[in-house]
């Protein structure tokens, strides 16, 4: 094969908007390599968004990692690749069909490949990769790892990829182990000068320094909400591990280690149990609940299902507990390293009985982190388990994201707590009485006063003092309650987001979490095909009564989704009584994280089969097609 | 469970223990199990240790899980806390419990169907934990609560009410705990007062997982001829191996013992341990030993009875987390958020 690029082919062009996807062999030290490859464009100030496509596996299994790289800033998956790094045998064909035509295909040519394993219409990049690596060193260890950086080398010459961006971050990882230093150089300059003497450099796709990073932070969702727990004051841990949480977890562990420790004693401001099963993680969780400790777990959809009767006593005792769900393809272990908001349903209703439960919907790091210390205050306020709903993609992928931020005034909400004070003054205590109106009744933690106060906990029911009865009137009165004590929740959770578009629009979108990033690049592609659509993005359950207005006030709303059932529009049209022919589902359910092609696509398709437009009614006559 | 109150009116010349209390005030509401249960005796065994080690009842956390055993807290310890959990899963309500306030007595009970059927695994891992509670499971071998059920501790051969023979193996409550680490493990019998209430005292004393399995007959659906849990056949096979008398550290060791007879195992904090041999061949600090005594008397058809094991200076999960000494529950926002000045040093990093 020739290594040199066939001028002759189509070729893609562009600078700063381009996809880049390696693909690898699991367990053979790519991803340390592959994001360095991410962070040396954020050093050259163009925002990227990497994301891990990986199986379930340590060793040998097919692993992706794909780069968005948009200096327009969006960090959405776009569809398509403008070139792949193909260095895994197993998935050559596959990968190979993915680039777009016009685009590049980059491999380790050590080995000639047939002709037949090319495209006419990709541009190929044959690098000699081992053959450079394995004549410089002989350690098989470090001729595996160090191959990667050859690689990474190679590229930067290929994309105009800044080595001293590079170089610097190398120095930083390396910092102090100065014997791992010089050969991650060495590697990268033999690449690139590689590149440099064989080939015409840069390609059609290349980097250019911008400044459109600013000020923020590159932080996975799981690493992010773990924080979050910590300023939220979560004081007590208990999860078992389960991908794509476990990492929330550790991360949490971490944090604590660093940040909750008195530095005079050793002592440690917090309790973390890794629990044998999710019954126990979330039991523990109850128990410190019950007994005033700020406390929570992380654990995604099958940790969820196991959890379900303990979130259904939770529910009815009136306990605060704090359940992050990182979720994955399901049912059962489905699809473990894959992304969905397949949950939405099963979180909302979990467990036997009338229950509900209160959802909060992050976009990004900076939200899991806001979200998971306002599910914290919203627990303890609400006295009830509260979910925050991320996923695979905001959880295991780093993500730009704007700096976090506390107010150092900020006071934990506890909540409705009678104190040894006020059971002094007399205070009338029933501990399932609604004394406010707010359906918010007043708990004591245990041991609070010799003779007042105390109450047993359970979940058979009772009346507004918490003695055992299972009288008609008393259950009524307890579960009616808990309605106003979730409709008080509605004006409690994070408000929906309302972006208008610029012209007067019938048709509205609704979505949420994760589908954010792809979502803002989308409406800017249906725009530009005069397509103008209402967004509104949902940050929670209960709904607020925005997001009802904002249904009513349009034709049509398309709910944009991340799983098979269109969850979240069942939600709607149960709590909200929607009309199902006024809420269209656009579903994106294989696993990947959604693109902005796919969501510009189905909603463009919708709008044409249905004949409906954008423009205003008028005159009272429904919109017509455009 | 019940809905009738006792009356609080107290009988002024009752004698009160030296935090001012009174039996009575260590009573909870009227029970509603069957008449002649062994889970009652087994509730006042719990009132009269309580009052004997002179706890505050509001210092107490009384927690359980689904059956007629976990029904009792609501009888004892009316001003104390409790919480009637999820069938099986009390271990790790009462584990998140202990994490949240370490300052609290936490009382576990249970049942053989709630601890070592449905819920032997969360029995299995608050042992492995050294969570600091005492641990007691009301042992009849039957599901009463759903009517005469075998449970998993049922002995092999053991007949029901219907005439129905246990074909599995029974689980040994005593020695799993053994085996999986708990720092004090003790077998009583419902019937047996005396033997229990020093039992349940210094099980709620000692620092660490403390369980005590309490053979406890069920009147309505295994006390018939042919179960082997029976009152007469557990007074038939009962081998109490020792008999406990519990010391509190600022107490002087008053009764008399015949010399020769008795083992003092003084604890971490003080406190002492005297036990009146019975059974000549057992060390109560041997946890192989122990292990080897249940197994070979129960190889006999004999049920072991009294104090089998017990570590001195044992840990707890508070120890091996190294948490700090104050309830975490009690800790405000100065102790648990770092504040701006961090996050902005963090924010430095992730650029």
């Amino acid at each position: 094969m020739d290594t040199a690029i066939r001028k002759s082919r189509p070729r893609i062009e562009a600078v700063n908007d381009l996809v880049v996807k390696f693909a690898n062999v699991n367990g053979s030290g790519s991803a340390s390599a592959n994001e360095l490859f991410a962070r040396a464009i954020l050093r050259m100030g163009v925002p990227v968004a990497p994301r891990n496509i990986f199986p379930s596996n340590i060793q040998g299994l097919p692993t992706w990692y794909e780069v968005r790289v948009s200096e327009r800033g969006w960090l959405g998956r776009r569809g398509g690749v403008d070139m792949m790094v193909a260095m895994n045998p197993q998935t050559w064909d596959a990968d190979l069909k993915e680039i777009e035509p016009g685009g590049y295909l980059f491999y380790d040519s050590t080995k000639p490949l047939p002709a037949s394993k090319f495209r006419d219409d990709v541009n190929v990049i044959g690098v000699p990769l081992t053959e450079m690596t394995n004549a410089r060193w002989d350690n098989p260890r470090e001729r595996t790892l160090l191959k990667n950086m050859v690689s990474l080398g190679a590229l930067a010459a290929l994309l105009d990829l800044e080595l001293a961006a590079c170089e610097t971050l190398v120095g930083e990882q390396y910092r102090g182990k100065e014997k791992l230093l010089a050969p991650n150089i060495e590697a990268l300059r033999l690449g690139n000068e590689w590149v440099r003497t064989h080939l015409a450099c840069p390609l059609g796709i290349r980097l250019r320094r911008a400044d459109n990073v600013g000020d923020r932070i590159f932080i996975d969702g799981n690493s992010a909400a773990a924080l979050g727990a910590v300023y939220g004051g979560a004081s007590v841990c208990a999860w078992y591990p389960i991908t794509p949480s476990s990492s929330l977890a550790e991360s949490f562990a971490a944090y604590c280690q660093k940040l909750r420790v008195d530095p005079q004693t050793g002592a440690r401001h917090y309790a973390i149990v890794q629990a044998e099963d999710e019954l126990a993680s979330i039991g523990m969780v109850v128990g410190a609940g019950w007994n005033g400790a700020r406390a929570f777990t992380a654990t995604s959809g099958p940790g969820v299902s196991l959890m379900t009767e303990f979130i259904g006593l939770a529910y009815f005792a009136e306990i605060p507990a704090t359940i992050v769900n990182v979720q994955r393809g399901g049912p059962s272990t489905g699809m473990p390293t894959r992304t969905q908001q397949a949950d939405v349903i099963a979180c909302a209703y979990a467990s036997h009985g009338d229950t509900k439960h209160p959802l909060l919907f992050p976009q990004d790091p900076n939200e899991c982190f806001e979200m998971t210390a306002e599910a914290l205050d919203l627990a303890d306020r609400l006295q009830t388990p509260v979910f925050v709903m991320t996923d695979l993609d905001i959880g295991m992928n780093q993500r730009l994201t704007p700096p976090f931020s506390w107010d150092d005034a900020r006071e934990y909400d506890r909540g409705k707590v009678m104190t040894r004070e006020m059971l002094d003054e007399g205070r009338d205590f029933g501990r399932y009485l609604d004394v406010d109106g707010d359906g918010i009744p007043y708990r004591t933690y245990p041991g609070t006063h010799p003779t007042k106060g105390a109450f047993f906990t359970r979940g058979t029911t009772r009346d507004a003092y918490a003695r055992y009865s299972e009288a008609g009137p008393d259950y009524v009165y307890n579960v009616q309650r808990l309605l106003r004590k979730f409709d008080t929740a509605r004006s409690l959770v994070p408000s929906p987001i309302l972006r208008a578009s610029a012209e007067p629009t019938r048709l509205g979108v609704l979505y949420y979490g994760s589908t954010s990033p792809a979502m803002d690049e989308a409406i800017e592609a249906l725009e530009a095909e005069g397509l103008h659509l209402d967004l509104m993005r949902l940050r929670a359950f209960p709904f607020a009564d925005a997001v009802s207005e904002f249904i009513a006030a349009h034709d049509l709303v398309f709910v944009i989704e991340q799983n098979r059932d269109a969850q979240l529009r069942t939600l709607l049209m149960t709590e909200l009584n929607v009309d199902a022919a006024r809420v269209m589902p656009v579903l994106h359910y294989d696993g990947t994280p959604i693109t902005a092609r796919f969501i510009t696509r189905e909603i463009g398709a919708q709008v044409r089969a249905l004949g409906v437009g954008s423009a205003p009614a008028v005159g009272g006559q429904a919109a017509g097609a455009r | 469970m019940t809905w009738i109150a006792k009356p609080r009116l107290h009988h002024p010349s009752l004698e009160r223990n030296r935090v001012g209390y009174t039996r009575r005030d260590y009573e909870g509401k009227i029970s509603t199990l069957c008449a002649g249960c062994g889970h009652d005796s087994i509730s006042a065994a719990i009132i009269q240790a309580c009052w004997e080690l002179d706890i505050e009842p509001h210092r107490v956390a009384k927690l359980s899980g689904i059956g007629c055993s976990s029904k009792t807290p609501d009888y004892f310890l009316g001003n104390s806390h409790g919480f009637n959990t999820v069938h099986g899963r009390m271990p790790s309500v009462l584990t998140g419990a202990n994490l949240a306030n370490r300052d609290l007595i936490y009382l576990g009970v249970s049942g053989d169907g709630d601890s070592a059927s449905i819920g032997i695994g969360q029995f299995a891992h608050v042992m492995r934990r050294g969570v600091n509670m005492a641990y007691i499971v009301e042992n009849n071998g039957v599901y009463g609560l759903t009517k005469g059920q075998f449970s998993a501790t049922a002995d092999q051969g053991s007949k029901s009410k219907r005439g129905v023979v246990n074909t599995d193996s029974p689980i040994d409550m005593v020695s799993v705990a053994l085996q999986l680490g708990a720092t004090f493990v003790a077998r009583g019998f419902s019937g047996d007062k005396p033997q229990l209430v020093p039992l349940i005292k210094a099980a709620i004393a000692h620092p660490g997982a403390a369980f005590i399995d309490v053979i406890s007959p069920c009147v309505a659906f295994n006390n018939h001829a042919g179960s082997t849990r029976s009152y007469d056949f557990v007074r038939e096979h009962n081998e109490a191996v020792n008999r406990l008398d519990f010391w509190p550290s600022r107490e002087a060791i008053t009764a008399e013992y015949a010399e020769g007879e008795v083992i003092d195992v003084a604890q971490h904090d003080g406190s002492v341990l005297r036990l009146r041999k019975l059974a000549a061949d057992h060390d109560p600090t041997d946890r192989v030993g122990a292990l080897n005594l249940v197994q070979s008397r129960s190889a006999q058809g004999e049920l072991v009875t009294g104090l089998l094991f017990v570590d001195p200076d044992p840990e707890d999960l508070h120890r091996h987390l190294g948490t700090v000494e104050r309830p975490l529950a009690s800790l405000g926002t100065r102790e648990l958020c770092p504040g701006q000045a961090a996050l902005d040093r963090i924010n430095a990093s992730l650029r």
